[in-house]
């Protein structure tokens, strides 16, 4: 019943917004759609189509592609149980995405954690301030050129930040049916 | 004068001088009534939680009166991980708290950051502030909690309060 009605759904968005890829893959459907279309799309994934509920908004980092972020949004309906993926390309040059904001009051949050993890604007955002790291902090370090010890900031009477020590790491554990000795957490170049 | 009741005021006993070190003193007080600033962030502060409860009771050392005000507090006892984001909020509550105070570092994280080598936690949280006393282990069982607060209140013990105060004094004259 989910499937029928989101050919529907897709045959609907398709008839009125660009969508250049259309993706099938374990019975989820996402769409890659235009980035300057994405909040009227929306507006009419909630309002015509019934998708009332935002699970989730994200951004991806693919370091070396072009355009280098993704924005990705997580549509539910609660009726016919039926998911679908949004997703639109930002070019680095061009970080600026409309926010959904007006459409999901829970993308709030949402917008400013992909803001404070990648440096993705979100225009039409009434609060856009970081959310885990504190204001001033100078990187963005879900970034793929980010290295995960962090890098040195400091910001006097806020915060500071130093590298942390790795020590070899960072571990990882390999999956597979080995004893424990070898299935232990060890850092990728000894493994 | 008939003696009727097996209880009674004995001046013998309640009369009696002890004879003592004012240092003595001053530490036997502090350290049986350590009042714990109860900074938990993380798992730890599920541990901290038990150590407080009937089965561990933390109140047999004396460390029960948990404060949420830091003007009230002794000792922090700096419980998970300190992300960077709190680190400040933990600085400034242990700026707030009254002197003398100390502070238990309770398991790997605020120890040294423990598994989390990552670009938001603060690598220990002596970093930030001196620490007393370091309880490994991820989290550490309440026993060790209370090992670690015996460790503290022996090294209490070892302070010399008044002649710190005399010191502070002198040096307060001199500037």
């Amino acid at each position: 019943m989910a499937a029928a009605s989101l050919n529907s759904v897709v045959s609907a968005i398709q008839a009125k917004f660009q969508v250049a890829q259309k993706t099938e893959f374990r019975g989820e459907t996402t769409l890659t759609v235009e980035r300057t279309e994405i909040k009227d799309l929306c507006a009419f994934c909630k309002d015509t189509l019934g998708f009332a509920m935002l699970l989730d908004l994200s951004g991806v980092d693919n370091f070396g592609t072009e355009p280098r972020f993704e924005v990705v949004y997580e549509l539910y309906q609660m009726d016919t149980d039926a998911h679908l993926r949004l997703k639109i390309a930002v070019s680095e040059d061009a970080l600026e995405v409309p926010s959904v904001i007006t459409i999901w009051p829970t993308a709030d949050w949402h917008e400013r954690e992909a803001f404070d993890m990648y440096g993705i604007t979100f225009t039409g955002h009434p609060d856009l301030r970081r959310i885990l790291m504190w204001d001033g902090y100078p990187f963005f370090p879900l970034r793929k050129d980010f290295p995960l010890a962090g890098r040195a900031s400091d910001m006097p009477d806020v915060a500071f930040s130093k590298a942390a020590p790795l020590a070899g790491g960072p571990f990882v554990t390999v999956p597979s049916t080995a004893t424990t000795k070898d299935r232990e957490p060890r850092s990728r170049e000894q493994s | 004068m008939l003696q009727t009741s097996p209880v009674a005021y004995d001046s013998k006993i309640e009369g009696n001088i002890i004879f003592t070190q004012i240092d003595s003193a001053m530490n036997w007080m502090r350290k049986n009534s350590l009042w714990p600033m109860p900074m938990g962030l993380a798992c730890c502060a599920i541990e901290l939680m038990a150590a407080g409860a009937s089965r561990f009771d933390i109140a047999r050392f004396g460390a029960e009166v948990m404060r949420f005000s830091p003007r009230q507090s002794d000792v922090m006892i700096v419980a998970g991980t300190v992300t960077y984001k709190m680190a400040l909020a933990v600085k400034r509550i242990w700026d707030q708290m009254p002197e003398p105070k100390w502070c238990i570092a309770m398991g790997a994280c605020a120890s040294s950051g423990g598994m989390y080598r990552s670009y938001a936690v603060l690598q220990g949280i002596d970093q930030l502030i001196p620490v007393d006393v370091y309880i490994s282990g991820c989290p550490p069982r309440p026993e060790a909690l209370l090992e670690g607060l015996m460790r503290l209140q022996r090294k209490i013990e070892t302070e010399h309060p008044l002649r710190e105060q005399k010191r502070e004094l002198i040096a307060s004259f001199n500037a």
